[in-house]
């Protein structure tokens, strides 16, 4: 009875129609499926936040969910961050304040700073550490991470 | 995660057809925040999962009608802290959604479902319970409200029959003038089960609930109508003595990692003087504002 689903999604921009297993993660499907393994897997059980991905602007947790849970929906990983081979202004960010210490919680700070930009342009501290809160830095780079989260906000508004 | 078959209803009744031909091995998933963790580690192995987020009966999530909010079963912790008549209406709601697990987990995680899913540590339990909600069950016999208090029954247990689907909590402004105000302990901040859940609500006519959770199998309601809790001039001697009625049916377990019996029971009374004190204050900014 494994069931195989087909789904449509947009993932990072580009229209994609394939078959799933119904009882694959979206972190599954996007990694192993898919090859998008900027996506990290390492808690699995939500507490961690390397595996998150924004689904129609919201942030989630990939490990939380069925990879047939987005047919219909528009995932952004984060390898859809940069384009056309450039970084974006945050990943830019990471880069100049050293954010990344190890790296492997990264992609999750930065789709959920990501997040938090588009829908809040001129963040507070409290606001970042609102929105990143639910990302764990074992390095403990939490106050270069803010910075870079800081310092993209002002990018953005120049 | 074991293999299942997938059901992706997009009326009540189609769901209700699913339920009712799918036997009991079935899951109802809204937010999955729960329930992903539970397939993925085999304490439930469904053979059928019916995804309920798009069923047209369910949108949108959060209805206002007539002095009271229905929230259905997909609304989120995030759409409940981002309402403005929630927080003008029912703040302790808000402050227990808003702790929730990170931004990601309240941006999937229902009400219902923390209902639903029985935990006796559900922070959105003591609110509702303070709060007097109602939950809405669909069924093959039609639709049954059940009073919240009623509806909880214990750890992963519900008042949900086999066939039938939780499809919303339904919250009304009371009558009266209400203070209201949730506490909540945890070992540390940010994502982190709690140790105890307490929501106090204050009326004007000086009648306290208290609903408190994480301390036994479920969440209780009591009710003061003396008067002493809503009493701003009462001393604490008097309070404590009506709270340790309140808190008789606190019966901590033993075995919980996150606190000892005697730490819960403790903590139990800090956080019931402080919500009172909270419930009180906003009580009396809403007077002095009338």
């Amino acid at each position: 009875m494994s069931e195989s689903v087909h789904i449509e999604v947009t993932i990072n921009g580009r229209d994609r129609a394939f078959e799933v297993a119904a009882n694959h993660t979206l972190l599954d499907v996007l990694r192993d499926q898919l090859g998008l393994t900027g996506t990290k897997e390492c808690c699995v059980v939500g507490e961690c936040g390397a595996c998150t991905v924004v689904v129609d602007g919201i942030p989630m947790n990939s490990c939380l969910m069925l990879a047939v849970e987005i047919d219909g929906r528009d995932v952004t990983s984060v390898e859809g961050l940069a384009k056309d081979g450039h970084l974006n202004a945050l990943q830019q960010a990471f880069l100049d304040v050293s954010a990344p210490q190890c790296g492997f919680c990264i992609p999750g700070q930065l789709m959920s700073a990501h997040a938090l930009l588009q829908r809040n342009p001129n963040p507070t501290v409290d606001d970042v550490h609102e929105a990143l809160g639910g990302n764990l830095c074992r390095c403990a780079g939490y106050l270069q991470i803010t910075e870079a989260v800081l310092v993209a906000a002002k990018a953005g508004q120049q | 995660m074991k293999e299942f078959s997938y059901e992706r209803p997009e009326s009540l009744d189609e769901a209700l057809q699913v339920l009712a031909t799918s036997g009991s091995d079935i899951e109802i998933l809204a937010g999955g925040t729960d329930l992903v963790i539970a397939m993925r580690d085999r304490y439930s192995q469904p053979k059928v999962v019916v995804d309920i987020k798009r069923i047209a009966e369910l949108s949108p999530s959060l209805v206002w009608d007539d002095n009271a909010v229905t929230l259905s079963a997909t609304a989120t912790m995030s759409e409940v802290v981002g309402d403005e008549g929630i927080n003008t209406h029912f703040p302790a709601l808000v402050e227990a959604a808003v702790v929730v697990g990170s931004v990601q987990i309240r941006n999937r995680a229902t009400v219902l479902g923390n209902i639903c899913n029985g935990s006796p540590a559900a922070d959105t339990a003591p609110p509702l319970l303070a709060y007097d909600a109602v939950i809405v069950v669909a069924g093959p016999d039609g639709i049954r409200r059940i009073p919240i208090d009623d509806f909880i029954v214990g750890p992963g247990r519900t008042d949900l029959h086999e066939g039938e689907i939780a499809i919303a909590v339904e919250v009304a402004v009371p009558p009266r003038m209400v203070g209201s105000a949730y506490e909540r302990m945890t070992r540390r901040r940010g994502t982190d089960l709690a140790s105890v859940t307490l929501c106090a609500t204050v009326d004007d006519a000086g009648v306290t609930q208290v609903a408190y959770g994480s301390v036994g199998p479920r969440a209780w309601l009591k009710v003061d109508e003396t008067g002493v809790l809503a009493d701003p001039s009462a001393s604490v001697e008097a309070k404590a003595a009506v709270f340790e009625e309140i808190f008789a049916d606190a019966s901590p377990s033993v075995r919980s990692l996150r606190a000892s019996p005697d730490y819960r029971r403790a903590m139990l009374r800090v956080l019931g003087a402080r919500a009172v004190e909270r419930a009180i204050e906003r009580l009396q900014e809403l007077q002095g504002v009338s």
